[in-house]
């Protein structure tokens, strides 16, 4: 508990720290929020005028910056220029999308990925071991867009299962679309992830069950008469599981960015595509607020991988040192 | 009475690999040959990383896969194939490894030590792990505790249970005391020696003379990757009955040596003369060329050219 306030205070710092950070970064940036906002809506010049003192253009930095950070802390984050609506829903919206998308394909490849690299490892130097091998070496080289687009040539374009074009118009709520359409679109970006995601943690699997295979441990089982199979099943998997689900959890900064990638691809109307819209077409509240949520994202990820390492496992649960 | 276990002539070598493809023959064992009676316990005494575990390895059937052993394992009248040796080790022949570190870290030790039983034979096997565990006085919050938890004496006792679950014929025992305090030591021989009375065959592994002495009722003495000599423990109370001048010297040394054994016995390349010319204070010309091999006068084994058929 004492662990999980700790971690607590330093999201907070690091929430505040990131704020602050990409907030003077737009300030810096070439970025004119006026302008921008007046090329979207179409303004006059009394309304230019307006538009300036709301967006305090003549107000110095730092007392913007207070103000922001101020109205951060009501979740008060302003309204979003291209979908003109309240940041907040905007996220809550494009978020809750992007999270079953990411939450979907990080299970998929989190199974799948573990699966094989125990395989591959129990089979260490067989055929099926080179296959599954170099299926991983083969994808972790090979960049997720790339993956998305000959998955999308495959099944949208020669075998017409799926229609190329996906998009919904922009700003269509999700309540709009059915659950069957939303889920028909879920499936190729799902599956191009999941692919994404396996090689590193099949990989990784293998590695350790390996190193597994060949510790006194593995010797002893041995000796007292236990199948290679059952050894596995008994030592190897117990051994290899935390560890794994742990590496899991650490990608999810991986995560993110390939769903910006495949979610680009796939027209699917997620945080990534409102990421690479908001930034196309300075969206500057929107920007901001997506930063923030990766960011929560990513440390909630990292902070259950340390949760996980430090509680679960008994030989790290005596010791706490922080 | 038959030998329960008879292991003869084994040589046991890897195929290494130094520079790129040069191939290079490490040989660890040489010509072993010695035997185990049921009730017997059989010590074999030599230095660290002289080989011994190999030894216990290749009966297991367990050695890495660069290793390769010649010569026979004969357990009841019966040569052991790999396929044999894998239906016997864990029911008839088990090993009580080295260290802690042949547990899996994180697994129960009460779990692990009944080992992989069907589901409906479960019960059982943990009612007998519960007597053996008390037996040895482990409370029962142990068979909670994960190896890590364990202290070194108590790690020692898991480890000589599950060799005692499986009710074996014959107890290979790797290093059974190291590393634990002269009470623990106590207990382990009595436990060992307890083994032998129930009829079971032991070879006890071990590089401390003061153990095997102990323990033991034969010891065989291995050098640098030889057997050089089997004797009964008695006649280690007195140099004039021991044969080889190696362990003369050994015992000799004992109480200013602190029980340790000399230097210069690791596995050596290939030798074309006898393993302990270098040392040894009768040696002649002959002996720097020819291997002498191991003969039996009167249940005991004896490696010297020097040796003529009777005690000096
Ligand atoms: N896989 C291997 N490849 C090459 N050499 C090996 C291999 N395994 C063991 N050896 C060598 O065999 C020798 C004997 O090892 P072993 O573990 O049997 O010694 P030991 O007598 O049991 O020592 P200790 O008292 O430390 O337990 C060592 O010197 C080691 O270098
Ligand atoms: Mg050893």
């Amino acid at each position: 508990m004492k662990f999980l306030g700790y971690k607590a205070v330093r999201l907070f710092i690091l929430l505040v720290a990131v704020a602050a950070v990409s907030f003077l970064m737009i300030e810096l940036s070439p970025i004119d929020p006026v302008k921008s906002y007046a090329a979207e809506m179409g303004a006059s010049v009394q309304q230019m005028a307006a538009l300036r003192s709301y967006w305090q253009v003549d107000v110095p930095t730092y007392q913007k910056l207070l103000d922001w950070l101020f109205d951060l802390l009501q979740l008060n984050l302003g309204v979003s220029l291209i979908y003109r609506i309240p940041v907040v829903n905007v996220i809550l919206d494009k978020f809750t999308a992007s999270a079953i998308l990411m939450i979907t394909s990080w299970a998929i490849s989190g199974v799948f990925g573990f699966v094989l690299g125990i395989v591959a490892g129990a089979k260490e130097g067989s055929w099926i071991d080179k296959i599954i091998k170099g299926y991983c070496y083969l994808l972790q080289s090979s960049p997720a867009f790339w993956i998305g687009l000959i998955i999308m040539m495959i099944f949208s374009v020669y075998l017409r299962w799926f229609p190329t074009g996906l998009a919904v118009p922009v700003g269509t709520l999700a309540s709009e679309v059915t659950f069957f359409d939303w889920l028909y679109r879920l499936i190729l970006p799902a599956f191009t992830l999941s692919i994404v995601g396996i090689a590193s943690i099949a990989l990784y699997t293998r590695d350790r069950l390996v190193n597994i295979l060949n510790s006194d441990y593995f010797l002893f089982a041995r000796a007292r008469g236990e199948s290679h199979w059952s050894i596995i099943k008994r030592h190897g998997i117990r051994n290899v599981l935390l560890p794994a689900i742990t590496l899991q959890f650490m990608s999810f900064s991986e995560l993110f960015g390939g769903a910006v990638l495949v979610e680009q691809i796939f027209s699917y109307p997620g945080i990534g595509q409102a990421t690479v819209a908001a930034g196309l077409r300075s969206d500057v509240p929107l920007l901001l607020a997506i930063v923030l949520i990766s960011t929560v994202f990513v440390f909630v990820g990292n902070t259950i991988a340390d949760v996980l390492y430090k509680y679960v496992d008994p030989r790290m649960r005596g010791e706490d040192d922080e | 009475m038959d030998d329960l276990l008879n292991v003869s002539n084994i040589s046991i070598s890897f195929t290494q690999y130094v520079q790129g493809l040069n191939q290079h023959v490490l040989k660890v064992i040489s010509d072993l040959s010695l035997s185990v009676k049921e009730g017997e316990v059989v010590a074999i005494l030599g230095s660290s990383g002289s080989g011994k575990s190999l030894l216990a390895h290749a009966i297991l059937g367990i050695l890495p896969e660069n290793g390769n052993c010649e010569g026979d394992i004969v357990f009841k009248g019966e040569v052991l194939s790999q396929e044999r040796k894998e239906q016997l080790r864990g029911k008839e022949i088990c090993l009580i490894p080295q260290s802690v570190n042949f547990l899996d870290p994180l697994m129960k030790v009460g779990e692990q030590a009944i080992g992989d039983v069907p589901k409906e034979e479960r019960e059982e096997a943990f009612k007998k792990q519960r007597d053996v565990f008390s037996k040895y006085g482990l409370s029962e919050e142990v068979d909670d505790l994960y190896p890590f938890e364990l202290s070194g004496g108590m790690a020692r006792k898991v480890l000589l249970s599950t060799a005692l679950l499986s009710n074996p014929e014959l107890v290979v025992a790797d290093e059974p005391t190291p590393g634990l305090d002269s009470q623990s030591v106590k207990e382990t021989i009595k436990d060992i020696k307890q083994m032998a009375q129930d009829g079971k065959g032991v070879l006890l592994i071990t590089h401390e003379i003061d153990v095997a002495l102990k323990t033991a009722d034969r010891i065989a003495i291995f050098y640098s990757g030889y057997v050089i000599e089997i004797n009964k423990t008695e006649n280690f109370n007195d140099v004039n009955n021991l044969l080889h001048p190696y362990t003369k010297s050994l015992i000799e040394a004992l109480p200013r040596n602190g029980f340790k054994l000399t230097e210069g016995v690791q596995p050596l390349d290939d030798v074309d003369g006898c393993p302990y010319f270098e040392n040894c204070p009768i040696r002649d010309d002959f002996c720097k060329n020819n291997i002498p091999s191991l003969i039996e006068h009167d249940g005991v084994m004896i490696r010297c050219h020097k040796y003529n058929g009777e005690v000096e």
